[in-house]
Order: C-alpha cells, then structure tokens, then sequence
C-alpha cells in the first residue's frame, strides 16, 4: 500500500512544484513506484519543470470525468525508471474537481504505487482542498521570508483543521552567507516560529532555474548543492535518518555548504 | 559585557525585526481576532471598570499578546489589560 504525500505551501513562488519534481525523481531514483499529480488546475507547470510537457494526451480531470482509464493519462518518464506524471488540464476550472472524487484517484493509485506525490495549487481555496484531501502527509514548503512564512503557518493550522496530522517543514532557498550576517532568518527561527518537525533545508541554487530551463530535476545532478539536498530529503522520507547541518561553525562559506548538504571535499 | 556587547550592536539585525512582526501577526492570524474586536472589547471593559474606579482611559492599554502557560512547557496567547486607576468611586468602597 502506498503513500500519499501533498506538497503544500500558501503562498506562490516559493518552490512547491519544484519540489514536488525534484523528490518524485528522486524517489524514483531509488527504485521505488511513483505518481506525481499535477493539481493546479488552470496553471499547471509540473509538466514543464519535468520536461514531459510535449507528452501530455490525457489530464487528471479526464480521469476522473472518466474520459479515459487511468493508465492512458499517467505519462511514463522514459528517463526514469518507475516514474510517471498524471497533469492538470489547463483549460478547465478548478471546480471541475471534487474532494472526494481525489480521495477515490488516491486509493487507486495506492494499490499499485508506492508513493503519489501532490502539487498543491498556491491558495486556500477548492485546489487546495482538493489536493490535500487524499493524502496521508503534508510537507509545507516555506522560504525565510515573512510572507512566506506566515502562509505556511496558515496552511498547517488547516492541514491540523483537516486531520493531516503532523506536516513535515521543508525551508527552501536558504542563503547561509545572510543568515550568517542576520539578514534572514534562520532555520532555527522558523521552527521556533512554526513549531513543526522539520524534513529538508534546501539552499538557495542557481542550477534549479538552469534544471528547470531543461527540464531535468536537479536531483539527478550530482553537482547541484540544491540536488543534494533534496537527495537527502529522499532519503529520509524512505525512512533514512540523514543528519541536519551545523550552520554555526568556523569553515569558509563553501566547505560549510559542502559539509552541509553532504558533499565531499574534492 | 552585555552592555558592552549591545553598544557595539547598533540594532536589531533585521532577521530579528522579521521574526518579532512575525510573531505578533501570527497571534492575530491563529487567534482570529481583529482590531474591530479588540475595539469592542476594551470599550466593554472600560465601561464595566469605570462603574466602581475612575480610569486613564488616555494610557489604557490593551492588546493580545503571549505568555508562557501554567505548566511552563507551552507559549499560550494572552489579554493583558494595562489600565492605570486615578481613584475609586464611592460604589467601591467598603461600607461600615
């Protein structure tokens, strides 16, 4: 039996889909069965950060109007062992969608998969509720911002109010040299502040916008400081304990990003 | 030291300002509660107060805040009501 993850967030432009891309990937990466669900209806993007944009016949609303089995609109990432996205029509409104016609399309796809990953629209609205009304596990996506913040402490009190018990913090975009000078919040603020378990700290990357302009994950990109830390959130959504970094010792700002997310002196 | 520390700290970095606006925002967003609300309930008090003191209804201060719970574990948002007293009126007083 799968499990369903909703990524989730309030506020726009804080990095949801890329996510939501980025740990499905890597997931599949390691060896398991995985669904990405496009949710926003309207304003679907997930297809493009993929690269599986040209590939798109059926969508989740053909689905569940049942134009179309499941398995004719699940696009199979030829790339990626085990990887297949369901997209959201562009030209259909959101309410197109019900609840509990999700929960069902869930259900589903956890007898054969083992993780189906949500890409919740940004809002609080009928596409957030439809995206969170299947899943099993919330992560909030939030950057050291106020705005961002203060969404995601919205969005968790209606996870809470919704019976999504215990969503996961994922801080995206993190710049440790403003951090460092007390520019940005840290880690450690944001957890004071929201007061929720924390999965992943992902460092603000140029090479995301350079993936996304290809439409390759940066995940699968050994270089990426941003990839490996989403490799390292695969990990332990998989169940790995994989420890978090010390931000606060003596190293010059690169071998502190390195020993942060893991990656090796050359 | 700690004198010494803070005069060569000329202020708050500005990830402090951050976290403390968003702290006070946060106790009115989860707490629901509006200025409007906030309005009404101090004008209740004072009326209620000034049957038995005379008040500084100029200086009178009220506001949601936070504090930490009885147990000590847990921060629980809180009215704290500053309200100076000029004097008691006669309704107040014990009577022999």
């Amino acid at each position: 039996m799968g499990e369903v993850i909703v990524i989730t967030s309030g506020k726009g432009g804080v990095g949801k889909t890329t996510t939501t891309a980025n740990l499905g990937t890597g997931i599949a990466l390691q060896g398991k069965k995985v669904v990405l669900i496009d949710t926003d209806i309207g304003l679907r993007n997930l297809d493009v950060v993929m690269g599986l944009e040209n590939r798109i016949v059926y969508d989740l609303v053909d689905v569940i109007e049942g134009q179309c089995r499941l398995k004719q609109a699940l696009i199979k990432d030829k790339r990626f062992e085990g990887l297949y996205l369901l997209p959201a029509p562009q030209t259909r409104d959101k309410n197109a969608v019900a609840p509990h016609q999700m929960v069902d399309l869930c259900e589903e796809l956890k007898k054969e998969y083992d993780y189906i990953i949500i890409d919740c629209p940004a809002g609080i609205e009928q596409g957030f509720k439809n995206a969170i009304a299947g899943a099993d596990r919330a992560f909030v996506v939030t950057t050291p911002e106020v705005s961002a913040v203060r969404d995601a402490d919205r969005i968790i009190g209606l996870l809470e109010a919704n019976e999504i018990r215990n969503p996961q913090l994922i801080v995206n975009r993190v710049r440790p040299d403003m951090v460092k000078r007390g520019d940005m919040m840290s880690i450690e603020d944001i957890i004071d502040i929201l007061a929720i378990g924390l999965i992943g700290v992902v460092p603000d990357d140029e090479n995301i916008i350079i993936s996304t302009n290809r439409g390759e994950p940066a995940v699968n990109d050994s270089k990426s400081i941003a990839g490996q830390a989403y490799r390292n959130i695969t990990r332990r959504i998989l169940g790995e304990d994989v420890p978090f970094i010390n931000l606060n010792n003596s190293d010059g700002f690169l071998a502190k990003m390195k020993k942060l997310f893991g990656i090796k002196p050359a | 030291m700690v004198d010494l520390f803070k005069f060569f700290k000329k202020k708050d970095s500005s990830k402090d300002v951050a976290k403390e606006r968003l702290k006070l925002v946060l106790i009115h967003d989860r707490s629901n509660v509006s200025p409007q609300f906030l309005e009404m309930v101090k004008s209740e008090i004072i009326r209620v107060i000034q049957n038995y003191m005379e008040i500084d209804e100029d200086t009178l201060d009220i506001q949601l805040t936070k504090t930490n719970s009885d147990d000590g574990e847990r921060i629980v948002p809180a009215l704290v009501a500053n309200i100076p007293i000029k004097g008691m009126k006669n309704a107040g007083r014990q009577s022999l």
